[in-house]
């Protein structure tokens, strides 16, 4: 199979896969990154969203073989202690119920804002539409990303 | 998911034993939790530590750790269970740390998360458990000073005495251990509640926010493979031979087999609850190395399968539900006076038919086991509603001991009833048993979308009788596929205010694995039947608030014991729905829709908002009122009921689930509609404060919703939505041109 070297938050990694694999699984399965999660597998819940050079992707629909020298950043490398704006705008609201959907949301949310940190109502609406959460923690989503705003922005 | 009242003693069983580490170990049950064949022992010294199911360990150094019984699903009681015993072992909430517990297979069966009820049913024992610890650690330490415990106070963990001098719970916890366990305990009065009604973060937020391992898809063992399962391709399928020659020439590949005997054995014995999807056919199993070779191998495998029973399509099932409605077979659930009588002396009739799909749970998570059976025992780790189910199921199929089985719950990526069903443990189990490997069972989506134990498709059938200015009759027929509602459904309102009134059901055994979907039943029953109080209202030409609450009038001073909600609270929560919305108060291109109901013990009203967007109407807010009696966690509360809301919102718009020849024509979310982000409305929610016991929350918001919107949709278009998803009905969304002008 052959060897891709991957840069992940910060740290190159070698693995050794089908060139098809999602980088999804890559992470799980073999760096043992589980917090991006898998939803769908089509790109339609936004659960396994990581940053590409900063840009939110879909990572369960990214082979591994496009990645290239890009680099990669999940949610474990979001911030060294959890610390990310976004984050604790995510704990101040106490936004997650059930949880699993909420890295992907995050990812979603702090690449937006790194490149619109004054979003108004309707641009985080947008922004945030293509991330499912099953458990409806939507309103607390939409004001977490606005305190994050006034953080960041 | 049994909402009926369970008959407990009121008083918890606890024991305490010495840590070696040093501390104090205190085991409870939730009485609760008992089966109801199990007695309570006489003596308690009888019992082993391992007949309780949740424990607090107080350490030496004070640290106080508390055992979360239940499986959490995202409903909170992983957070608001522990508040109960720490509010009155009085610690502060900052310094407790919360794990969640194992299952003990022994005794207990409400070791689960459904029904809304794990709030209500352990309120007063996981109090008692909390008062009898700070009990004992109070009478340690005035047996250390010397003095009465009376006169001693304690506070965030910190024990006073008359003269001041204070000793912390660590610094008298292996005294404490070594005490009588004391009996009547006095629980503290609400007015006193120091963590109870105060606002607790998601217990699990730092592990959330930054991508822990805390779900069983996480879950990972040394040596670990990955298995993905060939299900039928259709209900009424049933596997007959495989080629796997391609599959297992593909990377990664560790084996291909067969599975389905042990199963089938399984559902012979009538053990456990079969309402498992494809639980009739063999399937074959890819095992890999990794998920996705697994996930990718299975796509390789080629199959033929046959007919086993009758390939269903929706419309073949509407056809089958709309002749049981217009049949004579009924089972009749509730009866009283004589509707007969009544419709034929009616002034006016109104009957109408309400129709819903099926619905998948589409748990974020989707399902995924995992499973190591040695000679020795039968690890299993996972997301599962009903543990203790599964683990008595899994030990009868696989002829062993239930002692034999180690359950560890992990937080579950939502539940929504999908995880009360454990075919996917038995797949694990069955395959675990095969292999003899520690493996990890996955579901893809359009697994767990194909596979599902789905909300059944139910079709209402109301009928009323109005003369002289009064309802005289109410009939209610359900037509469903494979169960019919149970427990008190049938003694809901308008049970007790309308003289004649009758509820009969019938339904259709479908081979379509049907199962518990939030608020089972009711998350159909109550737009059924808070539309029809509406059109009700109109066709009566009189206010629809008045209507519902002169009917609820009539059921004050009730004996019937069956009609547990409250006309009182119920008129409480409209009245003050109807204040806090805005009700009647005309605003400029605003429809509102109103809806009250009460399920899982909880009395609830909904007003929603609708407004007109590019000709289209939009949901934009709805005011929620719950009580829901003393709100343990009012941070977690609001969650919930704003879940509730936009997930009852969601589905009655957009929830659509159908069959062509048996398949499931939604496989995944391209297909399958969930409400997003930009079709949110605001949701205003309002507590009602009562000293009353909580009940239950993690359903009860979601069933008016769908009413409420529809009655606010018939203000906006003047069009009556009496079929699920409204979206499917794009012809009835159209407003009228005054509409829009307002």
């Amino acid at each position: 199979m052959p060897k891709y070297e991957i840069n992940v938050n910060g740290v190159s990694k070698n693995v050794d896969v089908a060139e098809d694999t999602p980088l999804l699984w890559v992470l799980r399965d073999h760096l043992d990154l589980v917090g991006t999660k898998y939803g769908c597998g089509i790109a339609q819940c936004g659960a396994c969203t990581v940053h590409l050079d900063g840009i939110a992707v879909r990572s369960c629909s990214l082979p591994i073989a496009s990645v290239g020298g890009q680099q990669i950043t999940t949610i474990e490398g979001l911030s060294e202690n959890g610390d990310h704006p976004v984050q604790l705008a995510w704990k101040e609201v106490d936004v997650p119920q059930c949880g699993y959907c909420q890295a992907g949301q995050i990812m979603t949310a702090s690449a937006f804002l790194d490149n619109n940190p004054n979003p108004t109502s309707d641009e985080i609406k947008t922004a945030m539409h293509g991330n499912i959460c099953r458990c409806a923690s939507y309103t607390r989503i939409h004001k977490a990303v606005e305190i994050a705003a006034t953080k960041i922005g | 998911m049994s909402t009926s009242s369970i008959t407990f003693n009121r008083r918890a069983f606890i024991r305490t034993s010495s840590l070696a580490s040093g501390g104090l170990l205190i085991g409870f049950n939730l009485f609760t939790a008992c089966k109801p064949k199990v007695q309570p022992p006489v003596d308690i010294s009888q019992l082993n530590f391992n007949d309780f199911n949740a424990f607090i360990k107080i350490a030496d150094n004070g640290a106080v750790t508390l055992f979360s019984p239940n499986p959490e699903i995202g409903q909170g009681v992983k957070t608001a269970m522990p508040m109960l015993i720490a509010e009155e072992l009085d610690v502060a909430w900052k310094n407790v740390y919360v794990q969640q517990g194992i299952l003990d297979t022994e005794n207990y069966t409400r070791q689960l998360a459904g029904g809304s009820q794990s709030i209500r049913l352990g309120w007063e024992p996981l109090r008692q458990t909390g008062a009898t610890a700070r009990q004992m650690l109070v009478n340690a330490a005035a047996a250390k000073w010397g003095v009465d415990p009376s006169e001693c106070t304690t506070s965030e963990g910190v024990i006073t005495n008359a003269k001041g001098e204070t000793l912390g719970y660590g610094d008298v916890v292996r005294e404490a251990a070594a005490l009588e366990v004391p009996e009547n305990v006095t629980l503290k009065e609400p007015k006193n509640f120091k963590v109870i009604g105060t606002d607790a973060p998601n217990v699990d937020i730092d592990k959330i926010i930054t991508g822990k391992p805390l779900f069983g898809l996480d879950y990972k063992v040394e040596g670990m493979v990955y298995a993905s399962v060939l299900r039928p391709p259709a209900f009424g399928k049933i596997l007959d031979s495989y080629d796997d020659t391609k599959a297992k020439a593909m990377p990664g590949v560790l084996d291909v087999i067969r599975i389905g005997e042990k199963a089938k054995e399984l559902s012979k014995e009538g053990v456990g609850n079969w309402t498992v999807a494809m639980g009739k056919s063999d399937k074959v199993v890819v095992i890999a190395k990794t998920t996705w070779e697994a996930l990718k191998a299975k796509e390789a495998l080629s199959a033929t399968w046959v007919d086993d029973s009758t390939l269903e399509s929706t419309e073949f099932q509407d056809k089958q539900l709309l002749g049981l409605l217009d049949g004579k077979e009924f089972q009749t659930l509730r009866k009283d006076g004589d509707i007969i009588k009544a419709f034929s002396q009616a002034d006016k009739i109104l009957e109408r038919t309400y129709e819903s799909p099926f619905l998948p749970h589409n748990c974020m998570e989707p399902m995924n086991f995992f499973a190591n059976i040695t000679d020795e025992k039968i690890h299993l780790v996972g997301p599962v509603q009903t543990p203790e189910f599964a683990a008595t199921a899994v030990a009868g199929m696989l002829g062993r001991d239930v002692k034999d089985v180690h359950l560890e719950m992990t937080r579950m990526g939502g539940g929504f009833g999908r995880r009360l069903y454990g075919d996917f443990v038995y797949e694990v189990a069955e395959i675990a048993d095969a292999i003899k490997k520690p493996v990890k069972l996955v579901f893809s989506r359009e697994d767990d979308m194909t596979a599902g134990t789905y909300r059944p498709a139910i079709k209402y059938r109301i009928k009323a009788s109005i003369k002289n200015g009064q309802v005289t009759g109410y009939q209610l027929k359900e037509a469903a596929i494979g169960g019919n509602m149970y427990g008190l459904i049938p003694n809901f309102f308008p049970a007790g205010a309308i003289e004649n009134y009758q509820v009969d059901v019938a339904n259709y055994q479908s081979n379509i694995t049907t199962g518990a979907w939030r608020a089972p039943y009711t998350n159909f029953l109550a737009f059924a039947e808070q539309s029809f109080f509406d059109e009700l209202a109109e066709t009566m030409e009189v206010d629809r608030i008045q209507l519902r609450l002169d009917l609820l009038e009539k059921v004050k001073g009730t004996t019937d014991e069956r009609i547990q909600y409250s006309p009182e609270r119920m008129q409480n929560v409209i009245k003050v729905a109807v204040d806090k919305s805005g009700w009647g108060k005309k605003r400029d291109g605003v429809f509102q829709g109103f809806a009250a109901y009460y399920c899982h013990n909880s009395h609830v009203a909904e007003v929603a908002d609708v407004e007109i967007e590019n000709g289209m109407p939009v949901v934009k807010k709805v005011t929620c009122v719950v009580d829901c009696g003393i709100v343990v966690n009012p941070l977690g509360a609001k969650n919930q009921i704003e879940g509730g809301v936009i997930d009852g919102v969601g589905h009655a718009m957009y929830g659509d689930f159908t069959f062509m020849d048996g398949q499931p024509q939604s496989q995944n979310y391209d297909k399958y509609r969930l409400i997003r982000m930009g079709e949110i409305p605001v949701v205003e929610s309002h507590l009602i404060q009562n000293d009353l016991a909580p009940t239950g929350l993690g359903e009860p918001t979601l069933p008016p919703a769908g009413a409420a919107v529809a009655n606010a949709l018939k203000a906006a278009t003047g069009n009556r939505f009496t079929q699920q998803p409204f979206s499917k009905y794009p012809e009835l969304m159209q407003v009228p041109t005054k509409a829009i002008i307002g």
